[in-house]
């Protein structure tokens, strides 16, 4: 019902303006500001921008855009204006209708300085205020509120009330608010009422604006001002903490995803995976390898290419984790620090292979649309790809809790984490739980570089970048627990993130690494260490 | 004292070793100033440079050597004390430069005036000073290692724990050297050294000297680990090594022994650092990277953990090898062969080249000491 009321103003407006143009020309406001732009001197060519930008006509728009561009032309002879449509075809300004008849002979383009551009932006911002589109009328609530053109006011008062869409109405009311705080002819209330609305908008825009008003204003408006923006500052505060915390979330749960396969593997058998950053890079290019079939043999499978490569990843890294196992780690045991030396061994051996296969350059994997663009909560943006990579993340926790709760493999793996040689003589097959645990993390592994894909570039060094902050998330989360994991990921996320701020990127980390060195003095094994003599042994 | 401690240190075989070294100290300079460049037997200054670094790794080897062979501490940051070193002559050469640099300003370095500093961070001072920068080169790695130590051993923190807490040291330190504004150049670290001692740096004599006092360090390294290794106290540190919980039920504080070889074995890698960066010219943060600390390990491995010839002799191989492969066309291949050597030597080779001679020399001697009829043979010691 609303929309339609609304479709019904735009037909009665779009009827009215019309039935304008309809009507013989006489000479308006319109047809006058049209001669100042035949005299060729900037300062009259500034009185027809806004003798046009105030009439009201329907072709202003059209011609102060022609304006803009460098498409209108006068003839100082005739004291006639066109517009250039294409270069073969002039339009008659005055009328709107393709010329007719001869075509002057002394034309030459309205001339612009930079002053005039500034105020062509202005106006032309102030005409599409009321433009069909909707996108468009917002963009120029938005322009006038960046120039606060005190040209557009009346304009503004206009769009005001026959806007119909809200977030469109509040932006210019935003931008009127704008307008009035840096108006002289307004009063102090009118400027405190429009304190208000920007105060309400509450962002970097608003800030910028109430600042300005600082030096000039009255003390009453002053006051106002240094009000709004103290709360403006807090909630802007109080929303760039909400930010972090979402980017750490987002952090956390990257690692949380490279850590995990990790955490599970050293959990069961004791052993570091020194690889494992290359099981993460091999899912990458798995999904790599995936989009490129699919760009090739069928383009409109290619939303779909991340749930195929999900499986191929898994499979693709856990038969690799497999091999390595049955290959290299079972001859190794009880050897940890050897185990970790072959399996660094491996990782580069890994990352040469790819690097021979594939090159050494960045892989282009591209984000299906669903994981592409943004949204806005608040102050906050989110983007569609973190968010994904989150809920992926807790999926496979969920996945991998429920695995070790209620199957018999998962049961296994939790007997032998917990007490090897017994599980052994209960009749449990420690060799194969060890090979398929290698298998499960590393196929996990392979699972973070589909996501990670979508995040990082996808090189042979991908894996590298990784491996040092999941090890940290292992130490500090402990082993043998998978909520000590979860905890530890997101804590070193969302610390990471807290700390760039104030520290930088570099020294963040830095701090990150030198308390995670002071708190293994607290607890040596970890937040969540397994307890009892299985533990020494 | 000390000489009888040393005299008992050293058997037939390390004399032997040491005469070795010694010999090849001084045929090495003979071989590149004393013959004319068209003798087949002329050694050119590229060929000494690359020795002298070898022989630096080695060094290297040798102090991770110490702790993870005889000891059980499988250090994965020990470059970051080499690279410690390394930085503190990088910052004394740094200062010998004076108005020859590029800005030609008589007390900051080049880096330092490009990036507008206004003048020398207090931690650059007394650099100019070439005995206090070789003060610091021992000082600076021990200090860390000794806090760093003093840390991780008291709260027991081991096996791969430690290998990853040290990686994870040598990590951050490479972040904060990459930085511009913690004072050592950034990622193009320090460079286009001039003078040491008052010697060119490049010049074919000074490049021999440098040999020369990298094979002295060398050999005193040999000779500071074989005591420490053939005492009481290296009798404890393998007992560590073998046995932690029961050394520490037996009554010994097996902090304050892992303590002490890790701090002596940092120093070690720092002097190894610094007699390495005049010979290659440059010290960057890149020393710092994980990799190469992981290296150095299977230099070690490859050579015989636990015998400290092998850890010599396993550096110099595989930093041939390195050469060999990276500068010819199978330059893509090299990671293959180093990855290789990582799997093979752990699984294959467990106890280096070295180590499987040792021990199948100790074999031959055995059986043919039982197939003598000596009754009340002596038990095979542990490994």
């Amino acid at each position: 019902m609303r929309a339609f009321s609304g479709r019904f103003i735009a037909l009665v407006c779009a009827v009215g303006v019309l039935a304008a143009i309809m009507t013989p020309a006489r000479a308006g406001p319109y047809e006058d500001g049209l001669r100042h732009f035949t005299a060729d001197s900037f300062d009259e060519t500034i009185e027809g921008i806004n003798a046009i930008a105030g009439s009201g006509n329907a072709l202003a728009a059209q011609v102060i855009g022609a304006l803009q561009e460098g498409r209108l032309l006068f003839s100082a002879d005739e004291k006639r204006v066109f517009i250039r449509e294409a270069p073969d075809q002039l339009i008659e300004a005055e009328t709107g209708r393709p010329v007719a008849g001869g075509i002057p002979s002394d034309l030459a383009p309205v001339r612009l300085n930079n002053r005039l551009r500034r105020i062509v932006e202005a106006a032309l911002g102030s005409l599409t205020l009321m433009a069909p589109d909707p996108a468009k009328r917002l963009e120029a609530a938005q322009a006038v509120l960046r120039s606060k053109d005190p040209n557009a006011l009346p304009a503004l008062d206009q769009a005001i009330a026959q806007e119909s869409d809200a977030r469109i109405k509040q932006a210019l009311n935003e931008a009127r608010a704008a307008v009035v705080l840096y108006l002289d002819s307004a009063s102090d209330a009118d400027k405190i009422d429009a304190i208000a609305v920007i105060r309400q908008r509450g962002d970097q825009d608003a800030l910028a604006l109430l600042g300005g008003l600082l030096g000039s204003a009255s003390p009453a408006v002053k006051k106002a001002a240094a009000d709004a923006i103290a709360s403006i500052e807090n909630s802007l505060a109080l929303w760039s903490a909400l930010q972090n915390a979402w980017y750490g979330l987002s952090l956390g749960s990257v690692l949380l995803l490279a850590a995990i396969g990790l955490a599970i593997t050293f959990g069961v058998m004791g052993v570091i995976n020194m690889a494992h950053g290359e099981m993460v890079m091999l899912g990458a290019y798995t999904t790599f390898v995936v989009q490129q079939v699919i760009r090739a043999r069928n383009p409109g499978l290619f939303d779909y290419s991340l749930a195929i490569a999900i499986p191929l990843a898994f499979a693709v890294a856990g038969t690799i984790g497999i091999l390595i196992e049955r290959g290299i780690i079972r001859f190794l045991y009880g050897r940890p620090l050897e185990t970790l030396l072959a399996t660094w061994g491996l990782s580069l051996i890994l990352q040469q292979g790819v690097r021979t296969v594939f090159g050494p350059t960045n892989k282009d994997v591209g984000n299906p649309s669903w994981m592409s663009g943004s949204f806005d909560l608040g102050q906050m943006t989110i983007t569609y790809n973190r968010l994904w990579i989150i809920v992926f993340t807790l999926l496979i926790f969920v996945g991998l809790l429920a695995l070790l709760r209620f199957t018999r493999f998962g049961l296994e793996m939790r007997a032998v984490t917990q007490n090897r040689a017994m599980a052994a003589s209960m009749g449990i097959r420690t060799s194969r739980i060890d090979a398929l645990t290698f298998g499960l993390g590393s196929g996990i592994a392979g699972l973070a570089g589909v996501a990670l894909s979508q995040i990082d570039n996808v090189s042979p060094n991908l894996g590298q970048g990784y491996i040092i902050d999941s090890f940290m998330v292992v130490v500090f989360g402990g082993v043998g627990n998978l909520w000590g994991t979860l905890v530890g990921a997101f804590t070193l996320g969302i610390a990471n993130k807290f700390l760039e701020p104030y520290a930088g990127a570099v020294l963040g980390k830095i701090a990150i690494l030198v308390l995670i060195i002071l708190f293994i003095q607290k607890r040596p094994r970890g937040l969540f260490a397994l307890k009892g003599r299985a533990v020494e042994a | 004292m000390i000489g009888a401690l040393v005299l008992r240190a050293l058997d037939r075989g390390a004399i032997a070793f040491l005469a070795t070294l010694a010999a090849i100290a001084v045929l090495v300079p003979v071989l590149n100033l004393a013959l004319p460049p068209t003798s087949p037997f002329h050694l050119s200054s590229y060929f000494v440079a690359l020795f002298g670094k070898y022989v630096c790794l080695a060094l290297l080897a040798l102090s991770v050597d110490l702790i993870w062979g005889y000891c059980g501490i499988l250090s994965l940051g020990h470059g970051a004390f080499f690279a410690l070193g390394g930085y503190a002559m990088g910052m004394y050469l740094m200062r010998q430069i004076g108005t020859r640099g590029v800005y030609a300003h008589p007390v900051l370095p080049d880096f330092m005036v490009f990036l507008n500093w206004p003048e020398l961070p207090v931690y650059w001072y007394g650099f100019q000073h070439f005995a206090y920068a070789a003060f610091m080169v021992v000082f600076v790695p021990g200090v860390l290692a000794f806090v760093f130590g003093w840390f991780a051993f008291r709260s027991r923190v081991t096996g791969v724990y430690l290998s990853i807490i040290t990686q994870a040291l040598t990590f951050a330190l490479m972040l904060g050297f990459f930085r511009n504004n913690f004072g050592f150049g950034g990622n193009n670290g320090l460079t286009d050294f001039k003078d040491i001692l008052g010697f060119n740096v490049q010049a074919p004599s000074t490049r021999a000297a440098l040999f020369v006092s990298s094979m002295l360090a060398l050999m005193l390294g040999f000779i500071i680990c074989r005591v420490v290794v053939s005492s009481k106290f290296g009798k404890v540190l393998v007992a560590i090594r073998d046995a932690e919980a029961r050394t520490r039920f037996l009554g010994y504080r097996v902090e304050a022994y892992k303590l002490f070889v890790f701090t002596l074995s940092a120093c070690m890698a720092g002097v190894a650092g610094a007699l390495y960066v005049p010979q290659v010219g440059i010290i960057n943060p890149s020393e710092f990277s994980p990799g190469n600390s992981i290296e150095a390990v299977i230099w070690v491995a490859v050579g015989g953990r636990g015998t400290l010839t092998g850890a010599v002799l396993g550096a110099v191989l595989v930093n041939y090898g390195k050469t060999y492969f990276t500068s010819g066309v199978l330059a893509p291949y090299w990671l293959f062969v180093l990855g290789g050597l990582f799997v093979a030597v752990t699984l294959l080779l467990p106890r280096g080249i070295v180590g499987t001679i040792h021990y199948h020399w100790r074999e031959w001697r055995e059986r043919r000491r039982l197939a003598a009829p000596v009754p009340n043979a002596a038990p095979r010691p542990a490994e």
